[in-house]
């Protein structure tokens, strides 16, 4: 285990589209091998923060460290920070016209300029480990949303990221293959990997996360371990959105 | 006579004069084709860049090659040079000249058309896994492109060898004058030639194409779910 202790520094981030103000003054300070989770509703900017992080969005003010690089959108050493972060959308973003394993190795060879026969190797151990090595020459149209997914957290994971970010990754799945792909990720926590998890799944953040995140407004209102945030908020704003998921007959 | 003129053919070494008429048009549009595509990559991503200059340019381009008949074009090329500027462009080469000019413009449009239609996503996970924008271009981006593009392309290959028939008024003989020339020369024996001699360009210029036509087929077919 390094003693590397902070992978990613958010300080002061101020976020705007035009007039739209999207982040506010936001501070973030993750660890090695934490797991955050951030929760929060509709259009509060949660992916918007996640994008802000690996440079796919200009910000106004603030600074972003990953790994003590400052991230700066148009800089040359993007590329080098990117390869520490990886990331997982909620759109299936695989690429159409390659196979699973062609996906997956790409960015290793063309990046980071590793010997295919190695890569190719750490592809399949990772896709074994996700239970998808017999698919490994399938296209991605072959696939089902949720192997599409594992796939795409494997892709990641393949450029050994120092933190991996997920954006409503089941978001989109049906309700059968969500388990699948958040118990992939469940055991990625377990074996120590820092994440940054944006998810609307409550029982899966509340058994994942080692601290919760409650954004509004493009505002940091709440923070606390999940078992403290879920049975007594702090915050009215809070305890309102944790409303939302739960239905009693009136 | 029954024979409507396919007995021309026969004649003479006819046939061969007419086959080599064909390769001469096949030439001009494999040529032209070949370029087209070339710079029709580069003007189909400029056409898709936010500068509004370059974008204007591009837009002008497009339309004036749509708007001018190609017959202007090759008039232009072929004879216009020659007297504003004192160059003397082979025939052949004006033809390629206009036939890339015109190939470029379409191609290019094409390319614009596949490249906008790649979604997004496609850009942000190539960078999000530390892809430069060239890599991205390269490895995500214009295979799916190209894929989306053969298709279309061939149809625009089918439509300039059909087109190269206009050729002949700048004098370069290809296979429709050099079949006027074989009627014009048996008026005499055979004054029904007309029929049967065109009806066999038709044939040359439908086996060409055919094939093409097919494998554009083939391809979509192939790739339409990738
Ligand atoms: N490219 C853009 N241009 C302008 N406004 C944008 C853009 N992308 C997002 N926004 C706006 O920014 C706000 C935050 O969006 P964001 O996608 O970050 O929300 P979110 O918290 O991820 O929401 P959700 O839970 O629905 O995914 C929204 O109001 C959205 O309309
Ligand atoms: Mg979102």
């Amino acid at each position: 285990m390094s003693i590397k202790n902070e992978i990613l520094k958010i300080e002061h981030l101020h976020k705007a589209f035009g007039e739209n103000v999207i982040l506010k003054d936001f501070d973030l300070s993750v660890k090695s091998g934490e797991v955050i989770v951030i929760i929060g509703p509709s259009g509060c900017g949660k992916s918007t923060l996640l994008r802000c992080i690996n440079g796919l969005e200009d910000i106004q003010s603030g600074k972003i460290y990953v790994d003590e690089q400052p991230v700066i959108q148009g800089s040359k050493d993007l590329y080098e920070i990117r390869q520490k972060i990886g990331m997982v959308f909620q759109s299936y973003d695989l690429f159409p016209h390659m196979t699973v394993l062609q996906n997956i190795t790409l960015a290793p060879m063309k990046v980071q300029k590793r010997k295919k026969e190695k890569v190719e190797k750490e592809a399949i151990e990772l896709l074994s480990r996700v239970g998808l090595a017999d698919k490994k020459d399938s296209f991605p149209r072959q696939l089902s949303g949720g192997q599409k997914q594992r796939v795409a957290i494997v892709r990641a994971l393949c450029m050994h990221p120092e933190i991996m970010l997920f954006d409503e990754v089941t978001a989109a799945l049906d309700p059968e293959m969500v388990h699948e792909v958040l118990q992939t990720m469940l055991e990625l926590a377990q074996s120590g990997k820092t994440m940054l998890i944006v998810t609307h799944e409550m029982s899966f953040a509340r058994a994942i996360a080692d601290r919760i995140l409650f954004l509004d407004e493009g505002e940091l209102i709440e923070e606390a371990p999940p078992e403290e945030f879920f049975t007594s908020p702090k915050t009215d704003r809070a305890k309102k959105f944790l409303q939302t998921f739960e239905y009693s007959k009136k | 006579m029954q024979l409507m003129g396919i007995e021309l053919l026969l004649k003479g070494n006819n046939f061969l004069r007419m086959l080599s008429g064909l390769w001469v048009a096949v030439r001009i549009s494999l040529v032209s084709v070949i370029l087209s595509i070339g710079l029709g990559l580069i003007v189909g991503a400029l056409m898709t860049v936010q500068n509004k200059v370059i974008k204007t340019v591009m837009r002008l381009y497009l339309e004036i090659v749509r708007i001018m008949p190609q017959m202007v074009l090759l008039f232009i090329v072929y004879f216009g040079t020659t007297r504003v500027f004192g160059i003397n462009i082979e025939a052949e080469l004006s033809a390629i000249i206009v036939f890339t000019f015109w190939g470029t413009a379409e191609m290019g449009d094409l390319v614009r058309g596949a490249l906008i239609s790649i979604p997004r996503h496609q850009y942000e996970s190539a960078e999000a896994l530390g892809l430069s924008k060239l890599q991205t271009y390269l490895y995500v981006i214009l295979p799916q492109t190209l894929r989306r593009l053969i298709p279309l392309s061939i149809n625009l290959i089918t439509r300039m060898i059909k087109t190269t028939s206009l050729v002949m008024m700048i004098g370069i003989v290809e296979v429709l004058k050099v079949t006027q020339q074989i009627i014009e020369a048996n008026r005499r024996t055979s004054p029904n030639a007309a029929f049967g001699m065109f009806a066999t360009v038709f044939m040359m210029y439908f086996i060409v194409c055919w094939p093409i036509s097919l494998l554009s087929k083939h391809l979509e077919k192939r790739w339409s779910d990738r």
